[in-house]
């Protein structure tokens, strides 16, 4: 299956925060048809570094997307079925506006002085994008880690247009852990000189900083186990220690190789904006309990952790369908065995498969 | 104490029982008004709920507290979720649904009481089904044997029974007084057959539709 971006624009974006985007563009795919009926569209919502190629193979990089062992004819979001969408999040820099999209005010890429965004201001800019594809109401809204919070913000925000919410491997609020974490990167980023104050563009990218704070990013969606398997104390390319600083073990030459790939596909700014936004997010803005915030919820859920992770646990899960519970919400929830830490959602899918097959076809059946 | 029996099963409640081999499936088909909410506590991978979603049109929620079988339940459709029984019931608002149902599981239940409590402060009814440990089988089996009773029905042996809480039709009638909760419907069986006289002695299983005060 091959696949082709689209760009949508829209004239203005007004944020949480009380600034206004003028000329947003939004980069998504399709997959499938949508039915006449228009209730067969599933919004597949990215996670922290991913992109609007969620599946198929993209002309231009041969690559398959990042969600291709679940999207596509007979799989788990079967696209003989359903129609399945896709969209690069606001502040990211992967066709959709962000940091490094030129302000047309200036003329100048927007660096710090693009506004701060929040998960809800992705959300809005994504319900701008389906109702100009003319689709009021989804069947479903999915997502893993970041993806699973705009999936929460979506079933809150827009009630009346999600039937139901499958958030995977993540939480209705980071807890200071997570903070933490991507505090450690955003700093990492900015202690870089080439950061610049964020004016990099067109110069030496903060490419060490950048590289540095996706290493411990990979490190947190891993699991010790997973770790181990993969790496153990195995030294890369000799057989004993360099009594230097040059790479000795597997493990570090696997972060290094995955810090340096990344600085030529993500843009430091778009770190630094985008976990912002996981961090401000809260289901619970303004309201007492969480259970309150669901008030309005009335799609139903199937929400999906696993053991092996540590970054997004599955207590934050529960926390999530205790509060369903509280407002007697459909809610469907289990804790799937993997071993492979955060990254389970994407990798270990055999399982995670199943249950979205089933649990869409009842939702279809349900709706019909 | 009077055996009050429904109507006769009818096809499909036979049907039920064969297709889920749970002769008190079949009861609780039968008791169950189509339409309704229904919340069944230890529902393993979901067969009654499904059948009862398919067949009486009801909303149908399950709490399992084993991963594989919530796996199994979700993947046909049905909203299960992973907790223990005696924890899931506590974050429902009061009277949330029409039926909750407690399948051959209050002899597994750390403590059946508060189970019970919970249940119908949830559900405006509760349908409660168990084996009776007072069937002569078992007690003709304690009697020759003089260890902890094994019958087909009771087949594990005491070291590795997931049963922790002995009861007998009698205990239960004289729980339900005790509490003041009001029996609607009861009924009792030997295999797929009813059984009319002797509940305590002939039922190896027994089922009550029960609500509160």
């Amino acid at each position: 299956m091959i696949v082709t971006a689209n760009t949508l624009r829209f004239d203005a974006l007004s944020l949480d925060s009380g600034a206004t985007i003028a000329a947003v563009d939004v980069t998504y795919e399709a997959y499938g048809e949508l039915n006449p009926a228009k209730s067969n569209a599933i919004l597949i919502l990215h996670a922290f570094s991913g992109d609007a190629h969620a599946a198929g193979i993209s002309p231009e990089t041969g690559q398959p997307g990042w969600w291709d062992n679940m999207i596509g004819p007979g799989k788990a979001f079967d696209t003989n079925k359903y129609f399945v969408i896709c969209s690069n999040v606001l502040g990211g820099c992967r066709g959709t506006t962000g940091p490094s999209s030129i302000n047309p005010a200036t003329g100048c890429p927007y660096g710090m002085s693009f506004p701060v965004i929040t998960i809800g201001d992705m959300v809005r800019l994504q319900a701008m994008l389906l109702s100009a594809l003319g689709i009021e109401r989804l069947l479903a809204v999915t997502g893993g880690s970041m993806g699973g919070m705009q999936a929460l913000e979506w079933a809150v925000a827009y009630p009346d247009r999600v039937v139901a919410a499958i958030p995977i491997a993540t939480t209705t609020r980071h807890s200071a852990q997570q903070i933490a974490f991507n505090e450690v990167g955003r700093q990492a980023i900015m202690a870089d000189p080439n950061w610049d104050a964020g004016n990099y563009y067109g110069k030496e990218l903060p490419g060490r900083g950048l590289a540095v704070a996706r290493m411990v990013g990979h490190i947190t969606y891993m699991s010790d186990d997973s770790m181990r398997e993969k790496f153990g104390r195995r030294l890369r390319g000799k057989d004993a220690f360099g009594f230097d600083f040059e790479v000795d073990f597997e493990v570090e030459s696997y972060l290094r190789y995955r810090g340096s790939q990344f600085v030529g596909r993500f843009d430091a700014n778009s770190y630094l904006y985008i976990t912002k936004a996981m961090d401000y997010f809260d289901l619970t803005n303004g309201n007492r309990s969480l259970a309150g915030a669901m008030e309005a919820v009335k799609a139903r859920f199937l929400v999906i952790s696993f053991s092996s992770d540590w970054l997004y646990p599955s207590y934050q899960s529960q926390e999530l369908v205790r509060a369903l519970r509280s407002r007697n919400c459909d809610v469907a929830y289990v804790e799937l065995e993997s071993n492979y830490g955060h990254d389970s959602f994407l990798v270990d899918v055999a399982e995670q498969s199943g249950l979205v097959r089933g649990f869409l076809a009842s939702t279809f059946e349900k709706l019909a | 104490m009077s055996a009050q029996i429904g109507k006769p099963v009818g096809k499909k409640q036979a049907f039920v029982s064969e297709l889920l081999g749970r002769s008190d499936y079949a009861i609780i088909g039968e008791i169950v008004e189509p339409n309704t909410k229904v919340l069944d506590l230890g529902c393993g991978e979901g067969e009654l709920l499904e059948w009862l979603a398919q067949t009486k049109g009801v909303d149908a929620r399950g709490v399992e507290i084993s991963g594989a079988k919530v796996q199994c339940a979700i993947a046909r459709g049905v909203s299960v979720f992973q907790s223990d029984i005696d924890a899931g019931l506590a974050d429902y608002p009061d009277q949330a649904f029409d039926y909750v149902i407690l399948s051959q599981t209050l002899q597994e239940m750390r403590h059946p009481l508060q189970v019970l409590r919970e249940m119908l402060r949830v559900g405006r009814r509760g349908i409660v089904a168990f084996p009776n440990f007072g069937h002569w089988k078992v007690r003709y089996s304690m009697l020759t044997s003089g260890g902890a009773p094994r019958t087909p029905l009771f087949p594990h042996a005491w070291y590795d029974s997931p049963n922790i809480h002995f009861l007998t039709v009698r205990d239960f009638e004289n729980l339900v007084e005790k509490e003041g909760i009001q029996v609607e419907r009861r009924f009792f069986l030997a295999g797929n057959r009813k059984v009319v006289t002797l509940p305590n002695l002939l039922a190896e299983v027994a089922v009550y539709l029960v609500s509160g005060r």
